[in-house]
């Protein structure tokens, strides 16, 4: 989908080329979104294009806080769902009242949504960074996410808000029934969203962000409030957040309390981080992957949620950038012309460490499925979790796999310092 | 000197400021009149509250009692940032940069609330005229254009010092507080960092904390030595240099 070169270090570098590259990838992007559902037709995918571009400006938003300004917040989806809510009262009320609003206008109320409450808890919220603001967020989203089992006028209980899309008055003869015409809305409002917010980076509050990201201290020697500069943030998290909120009560048709809950602020930093931080177009790859692997896993496996921690796991530990840290790395190689160096390397690593992944997935398997006896296919072959076969494969495989990987990898690592070093001398640093 | 130190010219007055940590009192019945324009360098031993006396003026902690007076006003008890624009800026003992940012952005951030921008949300950063010359004509002045484009983390350790210094000056102060500049430098890097602050703060007010007893006398104007949270003696290196009491105190010890 839309990708954006490197938010922070590419400041006054606007070459003609530089600046042509940057609006190809963009025009790339919005280009994908129209044809994508022309290659993709079926209904299942429709619906998981959909998902994944909501949950990509859900992580976009994320990313200004965690990202940009360096806050890490348990309760990003306390924003996200009474965006949803306002969004499915917003449209009740049009319907209700034969307001003159159509349908593809309904986003922006959702953002409202989201905004206004960032407005009136943000400034206590950003009163300080760190593990208190993180603290106070897991707070507000209990808070709101319980909340909304008790307001029932408000937020419909159990049983959520319900709405009918189709109701509202027709934009260009579109009902909005049609799931495609929904991913059309949607896929306007994630390309909006995404100017908006990369856009965000590039003005003098988006660096100060990232300033306050860096060293609050020193921001405030520079003339700087870095609890105004937070709490701008914030609210432009807010609304944003409310914005994919919005978009969800329009695809589902309902807002519940799931939207608000602590489950929904854990899948958007979970999408964040993996997807990477420190790029702008890091979250849309974390979006796409969290996503799509939460659609394909479930029906592969009733333990996919044991596979995203793994996943999360492994990637703080081995690759704190994420996907778009890990993808950006190879840059200065690439601009050496060293990166052909290291390929052999990762080619001999591929072996063993899909052995152990299979291993991992095969012990993971036959825990889960020792007692119920259902057969695993991995990659077509089949395994009894009963039969001490499958155990001894799954050892293995782990234990083999494990150090002829290790191995593996430390010739990476040393084909790597060797290809940045030359990378350096030649000075690409980045 | 004593008949310049009067209320009009002082750019900075610290009167009987007292900073008291739990029972420890670290600043005891602090005067301190830095006059505009001059170059003012603090030392003394380690300890003596040297940078504790930095943290009072820029508003980093406030004072426990007694007053600080910038350009006549009042600012004990405002917050740093506040203070900064009123034209006081400072630097840290401890490289203190924006470390994942490039030198460019660095200098830019220093540049942004001095030259109007404060927190706008709906300008292109990259397209402020204004603030696009001054970054450049700040980087020309600490010498770092060809490193422009580095993250300020990655620059050598003297690299990184005048980007500290470039930061602090780069907002325009008229007050330009310095702390240790040169600590942990070789001697060539030291006297280049001397030429740079002795260009840089021409025509303003400079306090500086500097343990290279050859920079302090050879840069200040006025000193004054600050001995267990107590301003011991203030006067022209001359006067400083003869003064039993700082012999006796400080140089005699020969300990820097």
């Amino acid at each position: 989908m839309t990708k954006a070169t490197n938010s922070t270090s590419k400041a006054g570098a606007d070459t003609s080329s530089g600046s042509l590259r940057f609006y190809g990838v963009w025009l790339i992007g919005i280009v994908a979104l129209i044809v994508l559902p022309m290659i993709f037709s079926s209904g299942g995918s429709l619906t998981s294009f959909s998902l994944i571009g909501i949950a990509i400006v859900f992580a976009l938003s994320y990313n200004i806080l965690l990202g940009q300004t360096g806050l890490l917040s348990f309760g990003h989806a306390v924003h996200y769902g009474l965006g949803g809510f306002a969004a499915c009262h917003m449209m009740n009320a049009v319907v209700s009242h034969g307001w003159p609003i159509p349908l593809p206008f309904i986003p922006l109320f959702g953002g409202l949504g989201g905004l206004v409450f960032a407005v009136i808890i943000g400034w206590v919220m950003t009163k300080r960074a760190g593990t208190v603001f993180a603290m106070i967020s897991l707070g507000i989203g209990e808070l709101v996410a319980s909340s909304s089992l008790i307001l029932r006028s408000v937020f419909g209980g159990e049983s959520g808000i319900t709405t009918d899309r189709t109701a509202l008055p027709k934009m260009f003869g579109w009902s909005f029934g049609p799931q495609l015409q929904v991913y059309y809305l949607i896929a306007f409002w994630l390309v909006l969203s995404a100017i908006a917010m990369y856009a965000l980076t590039r003005t003098p509050l988006g660096r100060i962000c990232n300033a306050v990201r860096d060293n609050p201290e020193r921001v405030q020697f520079i003339g700087y409030d870095p609890h105004v500069v937070r709490y701008l943030a914030f609210c432009f998290a807010g609304f944003f957040a409310g914005v994919a909120g919005g978009l969800a009560a329009i695809n589902f048709e309902i807002a519940n309390s799931a939207y608000l809950g602590a489950i929904q602020s854990g899948f958007v930093l979970f999408s964040t981080f993996i997807g990477g931080t420190a790029y702008f177009f890091g979250p849309i790859l974390g979006a796409i992957l969290v996503t799509y692997l939460q659609l394909g896993l479930a029906n592969l496996t009733s333990a996919w949620q044991l596979y995203f921690g793994i996943i999360f796991i492994g990637i703080v530990m081995f690759s704190p950038g994420g996907i778009a840290g890990l993808v950006m790395m190879h840059r200065p190689l690439v601009r050496a012309g060293t990166l052909w160096t290291v390929i052999p390397s990762y080619l001999v690593a591929v072996v063993p460490t899909l052995a152990l992944a299979c291993g991992v997935i095969l012990s993971i398997e036959t825990v889960a499925r020792y007692s119920g006896g259902e057969p695993i296919d991995l990659f077509g072959i089949g395994f009894k979790p009963t039969s001490p076969v499958t155990w001894v494969a799954a050892v293995v495989l782990v234990i083999g796999g494990a150090f002829v990987a290790r191995l593996s990898w430390r010739r990476i690592a040393e084909a790597w310092d060797r290809a940045a070093t030359v990378a350096r001398d030649r000075g690409y640093l980045a | 000197m004593s008949e310049a130190v009067t209320g009009m010219t002082a750019a900075i007055e610290v009167r009987a400021v007292e900073k008291r940590f739990g029972n420890v009192g670290i600043i005891r019945d602090l005067n301190l009149t830095v006059v505009k324009g001059e170059r003012h360098a603090i030392i003394g031993p380690n300890g003596a509250g040297k940078s504790t006396t930095f943290n009072l003026i820029s508003g980093h902690i406030k004072p426990t009692s007694g007053e600080v007076k910038l350009n006549g006003d009042v600012i004990s008890g405002l917050r740093p940032f506040e203070i900064n624009r009123r034209g006081l800026s400072r630097s840290f003992q401890v490289t203190n940069v924006f470390a994942r940012m490039t030198v460019w952005e660095n200098v830019r951030c220093a540049v942004l609330w001095a030259t109007g921008q404060r927190y706008a949300f709906w300008k292109n950063v990259d397209s402020l005229p204004e603030v696009r010359e001054r970054t450049a004509q700040i980087l020309d002045d600490i010498h770092l254009t060809h490193r422009r484009d580095v993250p300020a983390g990655l620059l050598t350790y003297a690299e990184q010092r005048e980007l500290e210094i470039g930061i602090t000056i780069a907002s325009g102060a008229t007050v330009v507080m310095l702390d240790e500049p040169t600590a942990g430098m070789s001697h060539a890097e030291t006297d280049r960092a001397v030429a740079l602050i002795r260009r840089l703060t021409e025509g303003k007010t400079l306090v500086i904390v500097e343990h290279d007893m050859s920079v302090v006398f050879g840069l200040a104007d006025r000193i004054s030595v600050l001995v267990y949270g107590h301003i011991i003696a203030s006067g022209t290196p001359e006067e400083i240099r003869r003064d039993p009491k700082v012999k006796e105190a400080y140089l005699g010890e020969e300990a820097h």
